[in-house]
């Protein structure tokens, strides 16, 4: 079974619609990898199973069960937790209070609680009472990882981590997702990175313009497929270089 | 005259208008909300008191701790299924309606209570005073003041301290990301508007045992509160009682030189405070 499924999952901002019917099924403990260029929907995707966008209930079933009416707070109950895309912290708490806060909706008991999350990411540790507007780019991703885990989801959602971090930190973020794994969570990432998303994810979907144009076993997957379904098939793309 | 005497009397009657103002400090601060009708809600509380003494026999203490909870629902209902409709990128929605609750309320009064001036009886604590060296002091303007240091010390320490104080910080950052944590803003919200219906009811109790009032008395205890504000910074609650003892020394200052100088002299401090320091003596840092 399933942990989640989309089935036609559409999404419009006003008239503009950005998601046309968009599968895809993430089973329990897997790691899947969503990439696709700007303006693809990936977003839009991640914010649709999040709540923050509204659905039709029956177009996202989590565990059987319709949850695409489902607002943000009710997912997150649910054991979906989001790292969005930005990494939007609260600035007017601390770290530690961001990470706190992770845990206003579910209290439930599991591998994540501050402790944990120090040990996942112990610069956190050092800098607990420093606002959060005053940490790196990549500590505060650390901040938004943990602040997601504080709830003990069963489902992580990830939202282009990688975005403005150097190389170096990208790979010390990317460490801590084994031990991630190995609770047994299953993990969606957001991923412009296509070698990163390759190394890390058990399957790939690559969407353009609002659908899916490509899935597969990440092993499977060759570079020209990619290629050609994150650019679409006009001669112009040849240019475009993959990571 | 004694100056002494007077700097305490200003300082005292801060307090008065620190109450009238950290209801609607808190309030701003967390959905930049700014409510007309404040003012008003603080009149409505007195009268609400006042009917629990004269038909109760409540003593007036007691009675406040009755309309408390009842103003915290009536909060709490207004922002849910009211306010919160207005709230969004407009600022002007808000602006109307308060002010249309406003009218509301002050004719409610009205028409329940005549436009007769008030007064809720407190017995002898209106008289009592303290002996403090050179200087005395009314008890009842000493209560004032220290349930207002209370009040902002209480709500400082909910606001720091507490998991729910710390969803009210993370909603008012961003909302929807506030959302993601499991937070719902619009109860927040709601709780954030009873909670200052609470402040609101121990304003209302010394506004009604120290002062007449009558149902059009609520705008001037915004415009005091809204001044405090100001003066203190947005979002700051001891900067808003910092707010309301300048407030309240330049009144009695004034007063002191000429008594006609009095409400004058308070709104001059405030606008050279507008003037040298626009974003208040204590603003917040991030905003
Ligand atoms: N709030 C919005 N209002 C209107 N259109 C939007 C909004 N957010 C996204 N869009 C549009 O929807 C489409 C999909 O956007 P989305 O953010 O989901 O893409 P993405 O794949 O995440 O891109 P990126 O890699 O840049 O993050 C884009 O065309 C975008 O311009
Ligand atoms: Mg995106």
């Amino acid at each position: 079974m399933a942990l989640l499924e989309t089935r036609g999952l559409t999404a419009s901002y006003g008239d503009f619609q950005a998601l046309f019917g968009v599968d895809i099924t993430v089973g329990a403990g897997e790691t899947i990898a969503i990439i696709g260029a700007n303006g693809a929907g990936k977003t839009t995707l991640m914010r649709s199973i999040a709540g923050v966008l509204s659905n039709q209930a029956a177009s996202i079933l989590y565990r059987d069960e319709p949850i695409g009416a489902l607002q943000a707070p009710d997912i997150v109950a649910r054991g979906i937790a989001m790292v969005p895309e930005g990494r939007k912290l609260f600035p007017s708490l601390t770290v530690e209070e961001n990470l706190l806060v992770g845990r206003y909706g579910r209290r439930t008991d599991g591998p994540w609680h501050l402790d944990s999350v120090y040990g996942l990411f112990p610069v956190l540790k050092e800098r607990r009472n420093t606002p959060s507007t005053a940490l790196s780019g990549g500590q505060q991703q650390m901040v938004a990882i943990g602040r997601a885990l504080m709830s003990n989801p069963e489902l992580l959602l990830c939202d282009e981590i990688s975005l403005g971090l150097a190389p170096v930190i990208v790979r010390d973020i990317y460490a801590a997702f084994p031990r991630i794994r190995e609770t047994g969570a299953s993990i969606v990432i957001v991923e412009q990175d296509i070698a990163q998303a390759l190394k890390v994810a058990d399957r790939v979907y690559c969407m353009m313009e609002g659908r899916v144009t490509l899935s597969g076993r990440s092993a499977d997957l060759t570079r020209d497929a990619i290629h050609t379904a994150y650019f679409g098939a006009d001669p112009g793309a040849e240019h475009h270089e993959l990571a | 005259m004694n100056w002494l005497d007077t700097i305490l009397q200003g300082v005292l009657l801060g307090g008065l208008y620190a109450l009238f103002a950290a209801g609607l400090s808190l309030v701003f601060g967390i959905m930049r909300l700014v409510n007309l009708a404040h003012g008003d809600l603080i009149v409505l509380a007195a009268f609400l008191i006042l009917v629990l003494v004269t038909a109760l026999g409540l003593n007036p203490f007691l009675a406040a701790l009755v309309a408390a909870p009842l103003m915290f629902a009536i909060g709490w209902g207004l922002q849910y299924f009211l306010l919160n409709r207005t709230l969004g990128k407009d600022i002007l929605p808000p602006l109307l309606v308060t002010f249309g609750l406003s009218i509301v309320i002050q004719n409610g009064l009205l028409e329940g209570f005549s436009a007769d001036s008030r007064r809720v009886v407190a017995g002898s604590l209106e008289s009592a005073s303290v002996n403090l060296g050179p200087v005395t002091a009314g008890v009842m303007p000493l209560m004032t003041f220290f349930s207002a240091v209370a009040v902002i010390v209480g709500l400082n320490q909910m606001i720091y301290r507490t998991s729910v104080g710390r969803a009210f910080r993370a909603t008012s950052d961003d909302p929807v990301t506030a959302g993601l944590m499991g937070i719902r803003p619009q109860r927040i919200f709601a709780l954030a508007t009873g909670l200052a219906m609470v402040v609101v009811t121990i304003a209302a109790l010394y506004l009604g045992t120290r002062a007449n009032f009558d149902p059009t008395s609520g705008p001037s205890r915004l415009i005091y509160a809204f001044e405090a504000v100001i003066i203190g910074g947005l979002g700051s609650l001891w900067g808003t009682l910092a707010g309301g003892i300048i407030l309240g020394l330049a009144q009695t200052v004034g007063a002191a030189i000429n008594p006609e100088w009095q409400i004058l002299s308070g709104h001059l401090a405030f606008l050279a405070v507008l003037l040298f320091k626009p974003r208040g003596l204590f603003p917040r840092a991030v905003d």
